[in-house]
């Protein structure tokens, strides 16, 4: 029980504290940088239950790709005095009171559910794991694949730059076209 | 360290984000409270196949990918929402709203 105790407290400083900050802070950046330290300390949680590659894709795509992606989404973006934003006080109450109800009923489930017959076993090897990718899982392997492919020309389609509307051009981009086209 | 206290850690996440789901109006801090329900869901597949033997890491790996396809395609709508708005607060697009 008192394992039970410390891995609770290990947890909640690895992962509960930081995901805690990404939902309450209020500089968007810092919540980003919040996430990181969040997937940073599941990627600890999967190391320490035995799925070192789920640990380094972990690492390699949330922390490494996904991140940096919304620091890019944010520094475009943003309006670079207000990046900060407040949250009205029905709103917040609303939301902990939502989110403090569907733990407390998880939590009531959890308790009830008898998990004693649930004990450790060997996890898959990095070996075991690309192997049923290719064998057992392999069209939804691919379909995951046609998915990423999807996702990537919709979002290139999606943010690409429209033949821009006939309009005053600003200062800037007048300056840009005189200069390109002496 | 134990199964049940594992459940707890991942429901404990999945609550706060909801939490920031409902109360943040930011685009992108909506993407990152998906981000933490998301990563909740991944702990609780992994932590089912150390105990007991689920087979939960090739579904980690797609779920992975799926989030990934998400964020891309929601930034990109971030962005759109910023090109015609100049903002990314969502109650700026409710033209679709009945």
């Amino acid at each position: 029980m008192s394992g039970e105790l410390g891995f609770g407290l290990l947890a909640l400083v690895l992962v509960g504290v930081p995901a805690f900050r990404v939902v309450t802070c209020r500089d968007l950046v810092r919540g980003i940088l919040w996430l990181a330290a969040t997937l940073l300390g599941t990627a600890v949680l999967y190391a320490l239950l035995r799925a070192p590659f789920l640990a380094g894709v972990q690492v390699l795509t949330y922390v490494g790709g996904v991140v940096t992606l919304m620091v890019f989404g944010v520094m475009v973006t943003r309006k670079h005095e207000a990046t900060t934003f407040t949250i009205d006080n029905t709103a917040r109450l609303r939301g902990a009171l939502a989110a403090l109800a569907f733990f407390l009923v998880v939590a009531a489930a959890i308790f009830r559910t008898d998990l004693s017959s649930l004990t450790p076993v060997e996890t898959p090897s990095t070996q075991d794991l690309a192997l049923s990718l290719l064998d057992r899982y392999l069209l939804a392997f691919e379909v995951a694949s046609v998915l990423l492919l999807a996702a990537i020309v919709s979002a290139v389609v999606l943010a690409r730059r429209r033949d821009p509307v006939p309009g005053p051009a600003t200062a800037q981009e007048a300056a840009l076209r005189e200069g390109s086209t002496p | 360290m134990t199964l049940r206290a594992l459940l707890l850690v991942a429901t404990a996440l999945f609550s706060l984000g909801i939490y920031g789901l409902l109360t943040r109006r930011q685009a992108v801090a909506l993407l990152l409270s998906i981000e933490v329900m998301a990563n909740a869901a991944n702990l609780v597949f992994v932590a089912f196949a150390r105990y007991g033997g689920a087979p939960g890491h090739p579904l980690v790996l797609f779920a992975l990918a799926i989030t990934v396809a998400e964020v891309a395609v929601g930034l990109a709508l971030v962005l759109l929402l910023y090109r015609r708005y100049g903002d990314t607060l969502l109650e700026l697009a409710s033209e679709a709203k009945g």
